[in-house]
């Protein structure tokens, strides 16, 4: 099952983490830092897997946005770098410009949330998981 | 009171909400800290108001703030509030909020049941789809327990929007209130067959998971994951039922064999086309298959290996196969396929080491790669692929990437790894005892490593284990000492200079086997040694006592008094410097030391006979104890361990006695007769302090330490079975050994033995089963032409009597997996039924109840 995602930013700071399995407050600060020190220093022809801990690693690079996703052993590796990046793809779909996803990160939960519940991946498919989104703007709106 | 309103909605329109937030966050770059607080102090503001829109805005807001660090378990209730708000776009913020923050320590959890339930049955199915997906990160045991029938009934809902995720939060109640899991069964697997894919899956991977932990429950669905494997095309539900077969394939042989066939079928038809293409990020899902198909493939031939009785010709060809397409990933140049080529082989070589190894030029390629996840799978695999002809090689080859290998982390693992190799399954794979030695002694010429520790541990371990070996180690061992270099090495805890704690410990101990015992003792005594971290200090004086012991048999068996004598004056003073240490340990033995060689020197100045008794001090075998022994020894019949010893306080004075006595030094006319006597008693009490001093030092390393049993056995050490030394390789190597010769006399030697093969093989077979003792040789056939160049004994723990070795005492009581491992095919209808009932009452009630803020708080 997956333990936790996160949004790094090439500084290194936590622009949006989920965790899908309860850690204290106080070690989270420290769990990310240490994840963010084991995937930014990893060359471009290095695979995407490592290993942390008991968990492995499943990380992408966009542009200045880093996506790490934290597994145990029995999800398949491939099978979440996929979904990383479905991820990023229904992120572009809804936003456009990428500041937006900053100023909005609780759209970007909920997108997070349809996609995966309880560790494990719900729908892949985009017009789905913007779904309900799209509804939310539309009662905002009126 | 106009006014009022009208302040209060000024007031409100310089509200930051989010993007402001973020915006301000951003551009405080400095003092963000200080900004932070402040916009606390304006959301603790804003929480105070009754407008929800305002307090939902505030929430918002602290849940941005919650993820860059700061608590917000202070706002619970608030959160609870806005979670209650029959607006949508504020109940979604109030979830979030409680997903993101609320855990099992939550006290207002327990306000939220009714709530959740009311969103639950919402006839609007966004509000039931945010609930379930909040709940999936607090559910508590008793939000489970009061939910787990509202879930049940969703799962048959009419959208599949929802039945999706009420299946998917299924999972999650069933860890934490697992009689739930009884009456929900068979709507699960019904959703198994449900039209729609998404639910479908979903089902899959519940009950993927639970199978997993609990497979023997799980078989009767066998056949329906096999209709379902056969006829589904979604890559991700073929992926998980694989996954699913590999556990259960174990415990039904006859599965095995029906799944050879389409996991074939599987394997080259998906996998043929997409290997060859550039790009590999469209089929990438595809290739994602290997990997379970793997893992059950490894299965099922393991299944059908143990029901053998028409003997498949195609299992072994399956694994070929699979062999043969990981081989092709290990190849490309992606370095993810890789990753995964090597993994997969790793599981591959669990239970069929002989099809990988013919890979091994390969793995051994992999070791260069600059990606060091890769290099780290590719150790990994190493680690299984050696056998006892090739270990030589591939240490060697690893001891290179040592050399080469820039940052310590990936040296120590290298480090760690050549021990692991070298080590496991007892030593199996060694055949030359000297050659591991001397590969030990290189490996302490490392810097800057932190696994001293574990290259001491080893060098205890195969001194004491392996008695032929004593004599060339000691030697070794007192080069070690004699060295400067590892004494001017780094001083911190673990650093290389732990193996000095070895070295003075094993030259103590086997002290007869030493060349030159007098020199090693003035090495132990420099005074450089009192720079050495405590622990070893204290190893280092105590041994210098044994050291002691056999250089006075020595000389007074030289009948060599004035030699005698010399040494005593060498200790007392030498020993003085240690009396003075900071360190507690260090310092008591010394004094002890100090004064019992005073005493000995007085009684030599008599011209007295003190040797026997001095190495009688010393005397008893060490033996490696079981780790479970302790825990296996039986408690003696007619013992009550929960019996009151003696009556309350009074008696107990009279115990600390004892130990004062031994240590006695105020009264010099008694200790001095308790010399002379040196009866059984005596010695017993003197080992009884011994132990009791190592027990109580935490930087004793415990894995040579003797349960009382063993010195109440020490006569009888000739129980332990000591076979004939075989010496074709000469144990005396001048100056420090270089592993590289050993190589060529172990290919000289096993090539004279092919050549007189013949005639002793008679011989050998008889040799080889009293010399291999405890150890079982499951290799391949060829390796039990070689010999070990040592015969070589290898010391079994100790256990108590009729005492089995059991993993059983390391499983966690906790687990919350063992609570769900129930026999699903009898399930208790009637149970559910009235549960439903009881719900459908209360919900009645609430209807007709007042329907104000408060109430919906009562649960």
């Amino acid at each position: 099952m997956i333990k936790f995602l996160l949004m790094i930013n090439k500084q290194g700071q936590t622009r949006l983490s989920k965790y899908y399995d309860h850690v204290d407050v106080g070690k989270r600060a420290a769990l990310e830092a240490n994840v963010v020190k084991c995937c930014l220093f990893r060359k471009k022809e290095e695979c995407s897997f490592v290993e942390y801990k008991d968990y492995k690693l499943v990380y992408r690079q966009y542009a200045a946005l880093f996506i790490v996703v934290g597994i145990t052993d029995d999800e398949n590796e491939l099978s979440i770098y996929e979904l990383v990046h479905n991820f990023i793809e229904v992120l572009d779909k809804y936003f456009n410009r990428v500041t937006q996803i900053m100023f909005n990160l609780d759209k970007v939960h909920i997108m997070l949330d349809e996609m995966i519940l309880n560790g494990c991946i719900v729908e892949t498919n985009k017009n789905r998981i913007l779904a309900p989104l799209l509804a939310l703007d539309k009662m905002a709106e009126s | 009171m106009a006014l009022k309103i009208v302040k209060g909605s000024i007031d409100r329109m310089f509200d930051k909400n989010l993007q402001d937030l973020v915006r301000g966050i951003r551009n405080h770059k400095e003092d963000e800290a200080k900004y932070i607080s402040t916009c606390i102090d304006e959301i603790k503001q804003e929480l105070k108001q009754d407008n929800i829109a305002v307090k939902a805005n505030a929430v918002c807001k602290l849940t941005y703030l919650q993820m860059l660090g700061y608590d917000i378990s202070w706002a619970a209730f608030n959160i609870v509030e806005v979670m209650s708000s029959s607006k949508f776009t504020y109940k979604r913020i109030g979830y979030l909020a409680a997903s993101q923050c609320f855990h099992e320590g939550t006290d207002v959890i327990m306000l939220t049941t009714n709530q959740i339930r009311k969103d639950l049955s919402s006839p609007n199915q966004y509000d039931t789809g945010v609930a379930l997906t909040g709940l999936s990160c607090f559910v508590t045991p008793d939000l489970a327990r009061d939910l787990a029938n509202d879930i049940m009934t969703l799962m048959s809902h009419t959208k599949p929007y929802i039945r999706k995720k009420a299946v998917l939060i299924m999972y999650k109640v069933f860890l934490k209130y697992p009689e739930s899991l009884r009456p929900a069964f068979p709507r699960l697997k019904e959703k198994l067959e449900d039209p729609d894919p998404g639910v479908q899956s979903a089902a899959v991977n519940v009950i993927c998971e639970l199978a997993r932990r609990n497979p023997k429950n799980y078989l009767s669905l066998a056949p329906l994951f096999f209709k379902l494997m056969t006829s589904s095309t979604n890559n991700w539900v073929l992926i998980k039922i694989i996954k699913l077969f590999g556990a259960l394939t174990p415990l039904e042989p006859r599965l095995g064999k029906k799944l050879i066939e389409p996991l074939t079928n599987l394997i080259h038809s998906r996998l043929v086309i997409t290997l060859h293409r550039a790009s590999v990020e469209k089929n990438v899902c595809l290739i994602g298959l290997v990997l379970p198909i793997v893992c059950v493939c490894v299965c099922v031939s393991n299944a059908v290996l143990i029901s053998l009785s028409s003997g498949m010709p195609n299992h072994s060809a399956s694994i070929q196969l699979c062999v043969q397409k990981l081989r092709i990933l290990i190849e490309d140049s992606d370095q993810n396929l890789k990753y995964l080529g090597l993994l997969a082989m790793s599981k591959i070589l669990k239970t069929h080491p002989k099809s990988v190894q013919s890979h091994k030029d390969l793995i051994l390629q992999c070791l260069d790669d600059k990606d060091e996840s890769i290099r780290l799978r590719a150790l990994d695999l190493l680690y299984g692929m050696v056998s006892k002809k090739n270990l030589m090689e591939i240490v060697k080859k690893l001891m290179l990437h040592v050399d080469k290998a820039e940052g310590t982390t990936y040296r120590d693992e290298l480090l760690t790894k050549i021990i692991d190799i070298c080590s496991q399954s007892n030593y199996q794979y060694i055949t030359n005892f000297e050659w591991y030695i001397s590969i030990l002694v290189e490996l302490t010429r490392l810097e800057g490593t932190r696994h001293g520790h574990l290259i001491a541990s080893q060098m205890l371990d195969v001194a004491i284990r392996v008695k032929a070996i004593r004599g060339f180690a000691v030697a070794q061992m007192a080069m070690l000492l004699d060295s400067g270099h590892l004494l001017t090495g780094n001083m911190q805890r673990n650093g290389i200079c732990e193996v000095l704690y070895a070295a003075a410990w094993i030259c103590g101990e086997f002290s007869e086997h030493l060349d030159d015992p007098m020199q090693t003792l003035e090495a132990m005594l420099r005074p450089k040694v009192a720079s050495l971290p405590g622990h070893i200090q204290a190893v280092y004086v105590q041994n210098a006592a044994k050291l002691f012991a056999t250089v006075l048999q020595k000389h007074e068996g030289a009948t060599d008094s004035q030699a005698a004598q010399d040494t005593s004056q060498l200790l007392i003073e030498r020993l003085p410097l240690f009396v003075q240490s900071a360190n507690l340990e260090v310092q008591e033995r010394a004094s002890c030391i100090l004064q019992l060689v005073k005493y000995i020197q007085k009684l030599q100045q008599k011209d007295v006979e003190v040797a026997e008794e001095v190495s009688a001090l010393f005397a008893g075998e060490l033996n490696p104890v079981a780790p479970k022994a302790q825990k296996k020894v039986p408690v003696p019949e007619g013992l009550d361990l929960d019996a009151w010893i003696n009556e309350p306080p009074s008696e107990s004075e009279s115990e600390d006695e004892k130990p004062k006595a031994v240590f006695a030094k105020e009264e010099p006319k008694q200790s001095r007769a308790r010399h002379i006597e040196v009866d059984e008693k005596e010695l017993a009490r003197r080992r009884e302090a011994r132990k009791q001093e190592q027990a109580n030092n935490p930087f004793y390393i415990k894995s040579s330490p003797s349960s009382q049993k063993v010195y109440q056995d020490a006569p009888g050490v000739e129980h332990i079975p000591v076979v004939q030394i075989d010496l074709s390789v000469p144990l005396k190597v001048p100056g420090m050994p270089m592993s590289e010769q050993y190589l060529k006399l172990e290919e000289e030697r096993r090539q004279k033995e092919r050549a007189d093969k013949k005639k002793k093989d008679k011989k050998k077979k008889k040799r080889e089963k009293r010399g291999k003792g405890k150890r079982d040789d499951s290799g391949p056939e060829s390796e039990e032409d070689i010999t070990p160049a040592h015969q070589v004994d290898i010391v079994t723990e100790e256990m108590p009597e009729n005492a089995l070795p059991s993993d059983d005492d390391d499983k966690d009581p906790n687990d919350p997996h063992k609570a769900l491992d129930i026999d699903l095919d009898k399930y208790v209808p009637s149970a559910e039924n009235t549960l439903h009932k009881v719900t459908v009452c209360m919900l009645h009630a609430e209807k007709q109840g007042d329907l104000s803020i408060t109430r919906h708080f009562l649960v």
